[in-house]
């Protein structure tokens, strides 16, 4: 009897030690990146490199704001929130279409969803030499168009998910109690999916704040996002260090925050609702 | 039941209200779902490059063109190669922690909240941390490495042709596994527990069990993992910019970084449609067959 105890004590144990294990391996990457971000230029390039820094200090944040570099990370909020709103909206009732009146079929359906899965390479590039022709490139328009089309597949796939999980039942009383039909979608439907909202729309949000390629091909200087502001120190002299692990940091902390409030809804968000979780 | 709350009352407006709703999102999916097609096969046509501004036709020249690039053709083999490496891994990998995971343990919650932020950092920005780790005299890789090599090991990650794909496919495995990771875990959690127990009862072996009940049951959420990883993994281009821009040479190009190459800095702009192109129909084929498989399509 002692001896079975000691045996699932001494398995439990060894779980124990291998998650712990594994957590620290997939943490380090990030740690190393936020211990840089504090250490002075000269600890940066100190031989051995030090893994816990010898005073912390945020003079790298300071020297961002001072630049005015840190605006990158304006940019991309205004961006992100800005193609977040319009994408939720359109796609949401874009969605309920799809989901309570079967509008185009499973093909509309199955066409939405299939525009998520272009690769981003072979879009860019028309879409620039139009954007060009607009005088669009480098503007907020510009960047928060793209962005919208490009995150309207996921709102329209992932809402039309959840609307189809709530019944129709209180539409239809709603309805015949004399509500107009956008009063039953701002009214009832909306609320009722309140939930598969605030999820979808954080993870449009992760999307957009994320996302390199586009902005690096679309913008110049006024709607440079955090992401390719980062890659403007690469390459030189390698004491932009500093820089790159400062502007990481704060385009890489707000989501961090968000997500751990959003646990609960993070299996279903990323695998584009097929768990639920 | 699907037409219960149609409408009562007639009316142009009432009748086509569903058509309004979809509307606006379809005008804006036509930016990216049909204008690059219908741009790109015009453009396609054409001889325009940096230098040559004329857009009369040059017919099937740049589609010939396609078939001698060897470059392409090395980079797609790049972006098959990254794909066959990292996927596997990550599947396997991402299988096993969640296995480890299953069942309670303590703290077992804050092992999760903490094993998901791979999955949400930038891509270019974990690049970017990846590069610093591999530096080869300020990283603390080589360091690690020369602890237990017990001499010096400045090994240069990102720039030895016999490092490159190692250095990207572990910048890669350890941004995404954890993505495996937490799908999987919410499979295994679905799996039916009075199967597994009948099973023990029977004495069928752990691997039977695997096999038999468990790989079944969370068959339909791998395939979907799969897919999304599968079609992230062919448009590759964030970790390896950050990473090594495709260098040495041309040796980690993959077919994004091949296709910015050629259209933003030799504007080599007809030619580069017809590479996007290429690419369209490529997946195209891939994300059809798929998704008539896979329970993304219900």
């Amino acid at each position: 009897m002692n001896s079975l105890h000691a045996r699932r004590r001494l398995r439990l144990g060894l779980r124990l030690g291998a998650a712990a294990a594994i957590t620290l391996f997939f943490l380090f990457p990030v740690y190393w990146m936020f211990m840089i971000s504090l250490k002075t230029p000269d600890e940066i390039y100190s031989y051995p490199p030090k893994w816990v820094p010898g005073q912390f200090q945020v003079g790298n944040y300071g020297v961002l704001f001072k630049d005015g570099d840190a605006t990158a990370v304006w940019h991309s909020l205004l961006v992100a929130g800005g193609s977040t709103l319009i994408a939720m909206f359109l796609g949401t009732i874009c969605a309920y279409s799809l989901a309570r009146f079967k509008t185009g079929g499973e093909h509309l359906a199955n066409w939405i969803i299939s525009q998520r899965m272009v690769p981003p390479i072979a879009v860019v590039f028309p879409i620039f030499l139009l954007y060009v022709w607009f005088g669009w490139v480098d503007t907020y328009v510009g960047v928060i168009l793209l962005y919208t089309a490009f995150n309207l597949p996921y709102v329209i796939w992932m809402m039309r998910g959840y609307i189809l999980d709530i019944p129709a039942a209180l539409e239809e009383s709603a309805l015949v109690d004399g509500c107009t039909r956008w009063q039953v979608i701002w009214k009832v439907v909306f609320p009722m999916c309140r939930a598969g909202l605030f999820a979808t729309a954080i993870f449009t949000f992760v999307f957009a704040w994320n996302e390199f390629l586009f902005a690096l091909v679309l913008t110049r200087t006024e709607v440079v996002t955090y992401t390719v502001q980062v890659t403007h120190y690469f390459g030189g002299q390698s004491n932009f260090w500093a820089k790159i692990s400062a502007m990481s940091v704060l385009g890489t902390l707000p989501i961090f925050i968000v997500v751990a409030f959003m646990q609960r809804y993070l299996v279903r968000g990323i695998s584009l609702g097929a768990v639920k979780g | 039941m699907a037409h219960a709350a149609a409408p009562r009352q007639a009316g142009f407006a009432d009748r086509n209200f569903k058509y309004f709703l979809v509307g606006p999102s379809i005008l804006v999916l036509l930016l990216i779902g049909i204008f690059p097609l219908v741009y790109l096969l015009v453009v396609s046509f054409q001889g325009i490059t940096m230098t040559e501004t004329d857009t009369g036709f040059v017919g099937l020249r740049n589609f010939a063109h396609l078939f001698h690039d060897q470059r392409l053709w090395e980079a797609l083999l790049h972006t098959v190669i990254f794909t066959a490496i990292a996927l596997p891994i990550e599947l396997v990998l991402g299988l096993a922690m969640a296995q480890l995971f299953l069942d309670r343990m303590p703290g077992r919650a804050v092992f999760v909240a903490l094993l998901v932020l791979p999955v949400v950092v930038s891509p270019i920005v974990s690049g970017a941390t990846w590069s610093l780790m591999f530096d080869n005299r300020f990283g603390p890789i080589n360091q690690i490495l020369g602890w237990i090599a017990g001499h010096e090991m400045p090994l240069l990650w990102t720039i030895n042709p016999h490092l490159v794909y190692p250095s990207i496919i572990a910048a890669e495995i350890w941004q995404w596994t954890p993505f495996m990771f937490l799908l999987l875990l919410a499979a295994l959690a679905n799996v039916d527990k009075s199967q597994l127990e009948a099973a023990a009862i029977d004495g069928a072996s752990y691997w039977r069990t695997f096999f038999k009940i468990v790989l079944p049951a969370i068959w339909p959420v791998m395939a979907v993992a799969i897919l999304i990883r599968g079609l992230d993994l062919f448009r590759l281009f964030d970790i390896i910019w950050a990473l090594t821009s495709g260098g040495p040479g041309t040796m980690t190009e993959t077919l994004s970084i091949f296709t910015y190459v050629k259209g933003f800095q030799q504007f080599e702009t007809s030619y580069t449609a017809a590479v996007a192109l290429l690419i369209i129909v490529l997946l195209s084929v891939v994300v059809f067959a798929a998704l008539r498989r896979v329970a993304l399509a219900r």
